[in-house]
């Protein structure tokens, strides 16, 4: 696996890099490639999402330097800002991996690794999609594949202002609460260290549903 | 006349929900042309089409909801 940190970026301009990687994967050029960033702060609505789930005029959030796009992934709406980080698995599914669904339980799966490297116990909740820690929502998904390599994948937050997040309903749904590492241990943290983390988890989760860890 | 059905998506997926067409009525397709995009509640993907000709007929609009293996459309 290739790993690509972007540091602090454009939400735009890391999308054009998953497309470039997405392409090279495809046609062979590239092994599967991880790319973690940290987005500078911008709010995204998915194919399944919708504009009314926005709850701020976008001067509001053009004030505030948060820029609101339409995008190509699954999902609803949701906030990216600096403290989270973002995981873009370009991953080429093959035989048996070409599971959809299966990835996206995946994707929860090293969430769940991630986060127990803090002494985290987190889960998932039936019905909805996502790395819950009692009943508040720490980590969104939402992929696109083409050609079958995938494309976004998981924000996690770490010690972003999770102010932002009552802008919008996120994930389009009722009610819910959005936490973060830091609001979890009380404590900032170092963000290097938890790509270095974040990293490990993707290498140790197997991509098959089969060998997964035990899930709800 | 063939039909282009939603494939199989994974077990338990049963529906999808069409976001766009990246083809119109009246187009030559290749097989192997992504001919659809289609998304269901955190994924996104494309749908190939199995067969080369014209597509005839587009039977799922952009918004609809599909369930597997329903037809999608007519290529002739």
């Amino acid at each position: 696996m290739q790993y690509i940190d972007l540091g602090l970026s454009d939400y735009k301009e890391a999308y054009k890099a998953q497309c470039e990687i997405r392409s090279k994967v495809a046609g062979g050029a590239c092994e599967n490639t991880l790319i973690i960033t940290e987005h500078k702060s911008v709010i995204t609505i998915g194919r399944k999402g919708s504009a009314r789930h926005l709850l701020r005029a976008g001067k509001f959030l053009a004030g505030l330097g948060i820029e609101v796009l339409d995008i190509d992934r699954g999902g609803d709406i949701t906030y990216h800002g600096p403290g989270q980080l973002v995981a873009y698995p370009i991953f080429k599914l093959e035989n048996e991996a070409r599971d959809i669904h299966g990835f996206l339980r995946f994707l929860e799966d090293v969430g769940i690794n991630f986060l127990s490297k803090y002494g985290v116990e987190a889960g998932t909740v039936p019905g909805m999609r996502g790395v819950w820690v009692k009943g508040a929502k720490i980590a969104s998904i939402g992929i696109g594949v083409k050609k079958w390599v995938t494309y976004h994948g998981m924000a996690i937050n770490i010690n972003p202002d999770l102010r932002p997040f009552s802008f919008i309903k996120p994930c389009g749904i009722d009610g819910v609460n959005i936490t973060s590492l830091e609001n979890l241990l009380k404590e900032k943290l170092d963000i290097e260290d938890a790509k270095r983390r974040l990293r490990e988890s993707f290498e140790e989760v197997p991509l098959l549903a089969e060998a997964v860890c035990k899930r709800e | 006349m063939a039909e282009l059905k939603l494939p199989e998506l994974a077990e338990g997926v049963n529906e999808a929900v069409v976001s766009f067409w990246h083809f119109k009525e009246g187009d030559s397709i290749k097989e192997g042309d992504e001919i659809v995009e289609m998304a269901t509640d955190k994924a996104a993907f494309n749908v190939p089409c199995k067969f080369s000709g014209v597509l005839k007929k587009i039977a799922a609009h952009e918004g609809d909801t599909v369930k597997v293996g329903e037809v999608l459309a007519i290529v002739e």
